[in-house]
């Protein structure tokens, strides 16, 4: 059995691992249940992607893909830093099941504080960009 | 030495894509967002990025080779600061932990504060 056919034989695996991980994902982002599970599993459908990009360069010689899986990584990146910045502006954690049991406790009372605080804070900056138009127009 | 080099690759590719099954298994079973984080970042990044250096290996081509490395460096770099970045948020937001956590210590050292 040459090396060659090994190899062949590791890219087909590979292939059927990396099939799976990515269906198994895609669960993940149909079944949620809140908006940072969703985020979290397109990160990895993009960590998934790469993957894909550097067995089929692999595979069959295409190493142009390349370029495109660092392209791929930064808008990833990139999504993903704006998506946290959409979670903070919208500011709540309403959805149901954030865990199985749902109960009232402490903890929820503290974080619902720090709810309130962020707002506080999110606030001013808001405000700042329109009193400096004002200044502005005067 | 050519063998050698191709049964490398070869199972390198494999553990790649294993770990990437791994950190989709996790995201699937953990019971919530910190705990999914926690793999998806750890094994989705690592098996991404040793997919990417059997790539770099594999490559006749000095160019590829760099391109595949500068893509493993870029994903080490930037894998941490936007899961870091997305848990801090979901915390600062008030997505609950899991309620068979037992250590919240963002919680504790923010009371501290408050007091």
């Amino acid at each position: 059995m040459s090396s060659q056919a090994i190899l062949d034989g590791a890219i087909t695996i590979a292939l059927v691992l990396l099939t799976l991980s990515f269906l198994l994902t895609i669960v993940r982002i149909v079944r949620g249940p809140t908006l940072p599970d969703r985020i979290l599993a397109l990160d990895m459908l993009v960590a998934a992607a790469i993957g894909y990009i550097a067995v089929i360069g692999i595979k069959t010689g295409y190493t142009l893909y390349v370029d495109i899986a660092i392209a791929l990584g930064l808008v990833g990146f990139l999504a993903t830093v704006a998506f946290a910045r959409f979670i903070l502006v919208r500011g709540q954690a309403d959805e149901a099941g954030t865990s199985d049991h749902h109960e009232l406790t402490d903890e929820e009372e503290n974080s619902q504080e720090f709810e309130e605080q962020g707002a506080q804070i999110k606030k001013p900056k808001a405000a700042k960009p329109i009193e400096s138009m004002k200044k502005e127009t005067k | 030495m050519d063998d050698f080099v191709t049964l490398l690759v070869a199972g390198l590719i494999v553990i790649g894509a294993f770990f990437a099954l791994v950190a989709s298994i996790g995201i699937l079973r953990l019971p919530d967002i910190y705990s999914r984080m926690h793999a998806a970042s750890k094994a989705g990044t690592l098996g991404s990025g040793v997919m990417l250096i059997a790539l770099a290996i594999y490559s006749d081509d000095l160019a590829t080779t760099t391109r595949a490395l500068i893509g493993v460096v870029f994903f080490l770099l930037t894998a941490p600061i936007s899961s870091h970045l997305l848990a801090k948020v979901a915390y600062a937001v008030g997505y609950k932990m899991t309620d068979i956590s037992v250590l919240d210590e963002m919680g504790e050292s923010m009371q501290k504060k408050n007091k």
